[in-house]
C-alpha cells in the first residue's frame, strides 16, 4: 500500500545553528527532489545512493535559493520509519526552517501529526512498543487532570469563533433534514439564496482565521509569559505597549486590571502569549480578591514572568509576596517609572529578593519607563537572548499544532466553496449536507468536539513532533 | 396434567410484519418453524394507515427486498396505488409510497404463510419463555447468563426450540384510549397479550410503555370529494420488489385525496385539550414526536394556519377512508365536531373512532446489533416491541432477527449492516445504540450516508448478502451480477468515448443550452452539466447498445454525482475504521479508571460491539473514545503477549 509523504521540522524551534527537516514516504526522495540543487545546479537527489548524505541548495522558483543545506537520504526499509526518509539540515532559526517546510508541504508532502513519525516507526515494526504500558501510565496521569486541557485551552476567543462557524454550520444542516423530513411545515423555498449568503459569510471568516494562522496568533499558543506585580505599577501599560494598542484599562487608581487580561504578541517570530494579572497586594475588595487569587494561579503555569516594580515607591512586604510566589519561574524584573524619582535601584530589589529567599537569585533586571517607552527594546532583546539560548522554552508542538488546524480550517473551507459549488450548479438541497457535514466535522477536530479518525493519533501525539 | 409438548426450531410469537418476515426468513432457510398469533384473521394485518414505503420507509422496504424478504413482494401484488415521492429533489430522497388494499395485503401474505414449507401457523396466547441458565464463561465473545429453551402458551401447550424471536407489536397489555373511554384491547379491538410481560421481567428484561394512535376512519360516501385535491398515482409504477416484472404493476389505480384543516379545527382542538388524555396525563406511554397527533400539531405549531390532511381508502372492497395526518386521542364527540370543520367532511359519518394505544416494549439497549438479547442466548426480537414504529421498521427488524436466528442455529456469523450499507444498519444501530425514548420512526435525515443508500441500488448494495445468507436464489442474484457489470461497461465507455469540436457536436450543445466545446470531452463529462444528460446525449452518443433501464439509471446518478459520491465514501471510510475496532464482550470498564464515571456507567449498560458504536452512545464523550481505544491497544497487546 502506498504510503503518503510527511514532513516536519524535526529539531527544537530555536535559534541553533542547525535545524533538521524530516520527509518520510514514498515521495520522499522525489518531493525534496523537486526544491534541491546540488552545487552544479542539478536536480540530482534521485541518483544518489541510500544513507549518503550531500552538499547543496533549497531552490525557490527553480534559481532562487532559499538556503545551503546538507541532505541525508535513507531509502526504505533502512530508516526510522522503514520508509524512503530524507533529512534536510538547514539553518537554524526559526523564520527558515518555517519557509523550508512550507517549501516541502507545497511539493506535496503532508505535515506530519505529532508522533507521527514515531508512530509509524510503530505500526512498521521498526520499533517495538511494548512499552505501551508506559505510554498508558502517561495518558493516564495527565487524564485525571488534563484530558479536557486541550480543549481547556482553547478557550480563547478564536475557538469561540470555531465553535460559532460550527453552530452556524449545524444549522442549516438542521433546517435541510428537517425540510427533508417534513416537507408539510418546513419550506425550502428561498432557502437557495438564503444559503449562499450564510456560505460567503463562513468562507470570509475561515478566510480571516487563516490570515490569523499566517500570522502565528491562531490559537492560544506560545511562551506563557506572566506580568505581575503590585497594583499600579504599570503592568496594564506594559501589555499595551507590548500590543500597540489600549487594551487594559489604564488609570492611575491602584487595582484597575482587577481581572486578567490575555494578548499573543510575536516578538521577531518568537509568540508570546502575555498575561496582564490584578496587581497582588492584600485586599479587602471581593473582585480585587478574586483577581489576585488568580494571578497566582496562573503565574504558577508561566513559563516567563514579567516582574513590574514602580521604581518611585517603597518596596514592601507585598513585594515579598510577590517574589516569594515566583520563585521557582524564569523572572525578568522591570523597574518601572524611571522617569519618576527613582526610590528603588538594582540594589535594592536584589536585596529584597535576598531577604525573601534567604539566597541570592541572578534575575534579569531591566529600567523601564512605560509612559517614556523606555526599556522596551532592551526588554525585548533579553526575551529573544533567554529564548534562544534556551532558558526559556516552549511547546515543540506549537507549530505543528498551528499547522495542523491550519490544515482542517482549509479543508472546512473546501468543503464550503463544494457547497458553493453546488449551489451554483443548482444541486438538490440534500447535496450540499454532505459537504456541511464534512466542514462541520473539520471544525470540530480542532476544537476537539469530534472523534478523529484514527485516536491511537493521541498516544503518538504525546511524544514530540518531529520524532 | 397432560399437555401437548413439541419440538421444532424456532418459536416466532407475533405475525406482524416484523413477525412474518422473520417466521418466513427461518423456514426459507429450513427450520422448522411456529409463528405463534392471538388471531389467525389478523396475520400482517396493517392497523394504521394503508400504505406501505413513504420516505425512508420505501428505502426499507427495498432493502427487505434485496435481502431475500417478502414485504416487497406483497405489496406488489396489493397495492392500488403508487407513486416515487420527492421527485424534484436528489436521488438519494426518491421514496417510493404505495396504497395498499389492507385485506388483500393481509390475505396474500397470509397465504405465502400458509404455502411455506417448515411453517406452521398457530393461534395461541404464549405466556411464557422457557430458559435455563447459562454458563458463557469459555465462549469470548458472550455474555449471556441463560439461554432459551422453548415457548409454553395460555393453554399449557410447550414448544422446545433453540430460538424464540419476539414480535409482539403493540399487544403486550395494550390499551386504548378514545378520550375518557378506555377499552384494554390491542389494535382494532383485537384480544391484547396480557401474560407474556410477566415472564419477560422474570427473565430480567427491562420494560418501557410507549404510545401511537391512529386516525379515524370514515364512511367515503359521507365525503364530498369535490371540495378536495385529487391526488393520482404515477403514470409508468415503479415497482417495490427488483424480482416483479414491472409490466405486472401497470394496473388501474384508485385516487387519494388531499384536503386541510383550518383555524376552526384548531380552537376546536385547543378548547378540548384538556379532555384529551395525553395532555390530561391519563397516558403514561410516550408517543412519537415525528408521527404526531393532530393534537401535538396544533400546539407545537402554534403559528400554523392549516395542516393537511389526506383521504385515503382502505381496499377496493370497502368505502372506508383513512384521515391521514390527523390521528388523535380526544373523546368521540370533538374528534366528530374537529373532523366535520375539515372541507369536504362537513357531513362525514365516523366508522372506526381515532385512537391511541399504549403497550409494553423493551428497552433496545439489552440487544446485540444482531437483535438478541445480550443476557440470553436464543432469544431475539424485532418490531415495536423494540421501540420502533411503523409497519417497514417492523418487517426489516423481523427479517434480520429471523435472519440472525437462523445463522446462530446452524452456528453459523449472524449478520450486522452497518450504517453505511444500509437504512436498515441504521435503524438498527439506533435501536440498540441511542437513548430511544419514544417510537423510532425511520428518516432520511438519520442516515448520515444517505447519498450512497438510495432505494435504487438497494439490489446492489445487499443482494449479495441475501444470497450468501440462503434467501435469494443462485438465478437471481445472477441478475444483480450481470446489472453490476453493465453499470460498470457503460460508465467505462462513456469515460472514454471522447467528443470533439466538430461542427455537429456544437450545434447540439448549442441546441441544449450548453456551452459549446473548447476542447475535446469525454461524454461522461458532458453528462455532468446540468443541462445534459444520457438520453439527451443518444443524438452524439452513436455506439450505443440499448440497455435496461434500470441500468441507465445507475449509469446516470453515478457520473453525474460521482463527486458527491466519493465525498461521501471518504466520510464512509473515516466512519469504518471506528467500526472496525472492536470491543471485546467481556471487556471490564470498571478497570478503565480515566474514563469519566457517566462514560462508564453508560458503556457498562450499553456492552457495545465497536468502538464506533461505543462513540455514538450519549454521554460518552471524545475524550473517553481516546481513552478506550488507548486502553484497547493496551489489552491487545496484553493479551498477544499471554498467547
Amino acid at each position: 500500500m502506498k504510503t503518503d509523504t510527511i514532513a516536519a521540522i524535526a529539531t527544537a524551534l530555536s535559534d541553533s545553528g542547525i535545524g533538521i527537516i524530516r520527509v518520510s514516504g514514498d515521495d520522499a526522495v522525489v518531493i525534496v527532489n523537486q526544491i534541491f540543487r546540488n552545487s552544479k545546479k542539478e536536480q540530482s537527489l534521485l541518483k544518489y545512493e541510500s544513507h549518503t548524505i550531500h552538499y547543496g541548495f533549497i531552490v525557490e522558483d527553480d534559481d532562487k535559493i532559499i538556503d545551503e543545506v546538507m541532505i541525508s537520504v535513507m531509502k526504505a526499509p533502512k530508516s526510522y520509519t522503514t520508509e524512503n526518509t530524507v533529512e534536510i539540515n538547514c539553518h537554524g532559526g526559526i523564520f527558515m526552517m518555517r519557509k523550508i517546510l512550507d517549501m516541502v508541504l507545497k511539493a506535496g508532502a503532508r505535515i506530519a501529526e505529532p508522533g507521527e513519525f514515531t508512530k509509524r516507526a510503530f505500526l512498521n515494526g521498526r520499533i517495538d512498543l511494548s512499552k505501551a504500558e508506559a505510554v498508558m501510565d502517561v495518558i493516564q496521569a495527565k487524564n485525571e487532570f488534563a484530558l479536557q486541557s486541550s480543549i481547556k485551552q482553547l478557550k480563547g476567543s478564536i475557538s469561540d469563533k470555531i465553535r460559532s462557524l460550527r453552530e452556524e454550520i449545524l444549522y442549516e444542516i438542521a433546517f435541510i433534514e428537517s425540510a427533508l423530513d417534513d416537507p408539510e411545515h418546513i419550506s425550502l423555498e428561498g432557502y437557495h439564496d438564503r444559503l449562499n449568503g450564510k456560505v460567503d459569510y463562513i468562507i470570509n471568516e475561515l478566510d480571516n482565521l487563516l490570515r490569523s494562522a499566517d500570522n502565528g496568533r491562531i490559537l492560544k499558543e506560545g511562551i506563557h509569559t506572566v506580568i505581575v506585580g503590585k497594583p499600579n505599577a504599570g503592568k496594564s501599560s506594559l501589555l499595551n505597549l507590548l500590543i500597540g494598542e489600549e487594551k487594559a484599562i489604564v488609570t492611575d487608581i491602584a487595582g484597575t486590571t482587577r481581572d486578567t487580561l490575555e494578548e499573543l504578541i510575536s516578538l521577531d517570530g518568537i509568540t508570546l502569549n502575555v498575561i496582564d494579572t490584578a496587581g497582588i497586594r492584600c485586599t479587602e475588595d471581593q473582585v480585587e480578591r478574586i483577581g489576585v487569587e488568580r494571578a497566582r494561579k496562573i503565574s504558577s503555569d508561566a513559563d516567563l514572568i514579567l516582574y513590574v516594580v514602580d521604581s518611585s515607591v517603597e518596596l514592601d512586604e507585598n513585594d515579598e509576596d510577590i517574589i516569594r510566589m515566583i520563585q521557582n519561574k524564569k523572572v525578568i524584573i522591570l523597574l518601572n517609572k524611571s522617569d519618576l524619582y527613582e526610590v528603588v535601584n538594582e540594589k535594592n530589589i536584589s536585596d529584597m529578593v535576598r531577604k525573601s529567599l534567604n539566597h541570592d537569585n541572578d534575575y534579569k533586571i531591566i529600567k523601564t519607563s512605560t509612559k517614556e517607552e523606555k526599556g522596551i527594546q532592551i526588554l525585548t532583546d533579553s526575551i529573544k537572548e533567554m529564548f534562544f539560548h534556551g532558558n526559556i522554552s516552549y511547546n515543540d508542538e506549537v507549530y505543528v499544532t498551528n499547522m495542523r488546524h491550519k490544515e482542517k480550517i482549509m479543508d472546512a473551507k473546501n468543503s464550503m466553496l463544494q457547497v458553493a459549488d453546488s449551489l451554483e450548479m443548482d444541486m438538490p438541497e440534500d447535496f450540499y449536507s454532505i459537504d456541511l457535514m464534512s466542514a462541520y466535522a473539520s471544525l470540530g477536530m480542532i476544537i476537539g468536539e469530534e472523534v478523529g479518525d484514527d485516536l491511537v493519533n493521541e498516544i503518538f501525539s504525546k511524544f514530540c513532533m518531529g520524532k | 396434567m397432560p399437555e401437548i409438548r413439541e419440538k421444532v426450531d424456532v418459536c416466532v410469537v407475533g405475525a406482524g410484519h416484523a413477525g412474518c418476515e422473520a417466521a418466513l426468513a427461518c423456514a426459507r432457510l429450513g427450520l422448522e418453524t411456529v409463528i405463534f398469533t392471538v388471531s389467525v384473521d389478523s396475520i400482517a394485518l396493517m392497523p394504521c394507515n394503508p400504505n406501505v414505503g413513504g420516505t425512508s420507509k420505501g428505502h426499507l422496504v427495498r432493502e427487505i427486498d434485496a435481502l431475500g424478504g417478502e414485504m416487497g413482494k406483497n405489496i406488489d401484488k396489493t397495492f392500488i396505488q403508487s407513486k416515487m415521492l420527492n421527485k424534484s429533489k436528489g436521488p438519494a430522497v426518491h421514496s417510493l409510497r404505495a396504497q395498499a388494499d389492507k385485506s388483500e395485503y393481509s390475505r396474500a401474505m397470509r397465504k405465502v404463510l400458509e404455502n411455506q414449507e417448515h411453517l406452521t401457523i398457530k393461534q395461541a396466547e404464549v405466556c411464557e419463555l422457557l430458559a435455563k441458565s447459562y454458563d458463557s464463561s469459555s465462549e469470548s465473545d458472550c455474555i449471556a447468563t441463560k439461554k432459551i429453551t422453548g415457548v409454553k402458551t395460555f393453554t399449557g401447550a410447550v414448544y422446545e426450540c433453540k430460538a424464540v424471536i419476539l414480535c409482539t407489536g403493540t399487544y403486550l397489555k395494550a390499551r386504548c384510549l378514545c378520550g375518557e373511554a378506555i377499552t384494554y384491547t390491542g389494535p382494532n379491538g383485537l384480544q391484547a397479550a396480557n401474560h407474556l410481560t410477566d415472564s419477560l421481567l422474570n427473565l430480567g428484561i427491562e420494560i418501557q410503555r410507549f404510545k401511537t394512535g391512529t386516525p379515524a376512519r370514515m364512511d367515503g360516501n359521507t365525503i364530498d370529494y369535490s371540495k378536495m385535491e385529487e391526488q393520482f398515482g404515477d403514470e409508468r409504477v415503479i415497482p417495490f420488489s427488483f424480482s416483479t416484472n414491472p409490466e405486472d404493476v401497470q394496473i388501474e389505480q384508485v385516487s387519494c385525496w388531499l384536503t386541510y384543516t383550518n383555524e376552526k379545527t384548531h380552537e376546536i382542538i385547543r378548547e378540548n385539550l384538556d379532555r384529551s388524555p395525553i395532555y390530561a396525563g391519563i397516558i403514561e406511554g410516550t408517543g412519537p414526536r415525528y408521527c404526531p397527533s393532530i393534537e401535538d400539531k396544533v400546539v407545537k405549531f402554534a403559528d400554523k394556519e392549516r395542516h393537511q390532511v389526506f383521504i385515503e381508502p382502505e381496499g377496493l372492497h370497502t368505502n372506508e377512508m383513512y384521515v391521514g395526518g390527523m390521528s388523535s386521542s380526544l373523546p368521540e364527540d370533538v374528534q366528530l365536531a374537529m373532523y366535520r370543520t375539515v372541507p369536504g367532511l362537513e357531513h362525514c359519518k365516523i366508522v372506526r373512532n381515532a385512537y391511541a394505544i399504549e403497550y409494553d416494549c423493551i428497552n433496545p439497549r439489552q440487544l446485540y446489533p444482531t437483535l438478541e438479547f445480550k443476557d440470553i442466548k436464543g432469544l431475539f426480537s424485532g418490531g415495536q416491541f423494540n421501540g420502533s414504529s411503523g409497519y417497514e421498521e417492523a418487517a426489516a427488524q423481523g427479517l434480520i432477527a429471523g435472519i440472525n436466528a437462523a445463522l446462530t442455529i446452524f452456528g453459523k456469523e449472524p449478520i450486522v449492516l452497518d450504517r453505511s450499507q444500509a437504512y436498515i444498519g441504521v435503524l438498527i444501530d439506533d435501536l440498540v445504540t441511542k437513548e430511544n425514548l419514544e417510537p423510532y420512526r425511520m428518516m432520511t435525515s438519520r442516515a448520515e450516508y444517505r447519498l450512497l443508500l438510495r432505494q435504487d441500488n438497494a439490489d446492489l448494495r445487499l443482494r449479495k448478502i441475501g444470497y450468501d445468507v440462503g434467501l435469494v436464489s443462485k438465478e437471481v442474484y445472477e441478475l444483480t451480477v450481470q446489472k453490476k457489470k453493465l453499470i460498470a461497461q457503460e460508465i467505462e465507455r462513456l469515460k472514454n468515448t471522447v467528443i470533439g469540436a466538430a461542427k455537429e457536436n456544437q450545434e447540439f450543445l448549442s441546441s441544449h443550452g450548453s456551452a459549446t466545446l473548447k476542447t475535446a470531452a469525454s461524454l461522461a463529462e458532458l453528462m455532468c452539466r446540468p443541462e445534459l444528460n444520457y438520453k439527451i446525449l443518444s443524438e452524439i452518443d452513436l455506439n450505443r447498445t440499448p440497455l435496461p433501464e434500470e441500468v441507465i439509471e445507475q449509469v446516470e446518478i453515478e457520473i453525474k454525482y460521482e463527486g458527491y459520491i466519493e465525498r461521501q465514501s471518504r466520510q464512509v471510510e473515516q466512519y469504518k475504521k471506528m467500526e472496525k475496532k472492536r470491543i471485546p464482550a467481556d471487556l471490564d470498564y470498571n478497570d478503565i479508571s480515566s474514563l469519566r464515571l457517566e462514560a462508564r456507567q453508560k458503556l457498562i449498560s450499553y456492552k457495545p460491539v465497536s468502538v464506533g458504536q461505543a462513540s455514538r452512545i450519549s454521554g460518552v464523550s471524545p475524550a473517553d473514545i481516546s481513552v478506550l481505544i488507548v486502553y484497547l491497544e493496551h489489552y491487545h497487546s496484553l493479551k498477544s503477549e499471554e498467547i
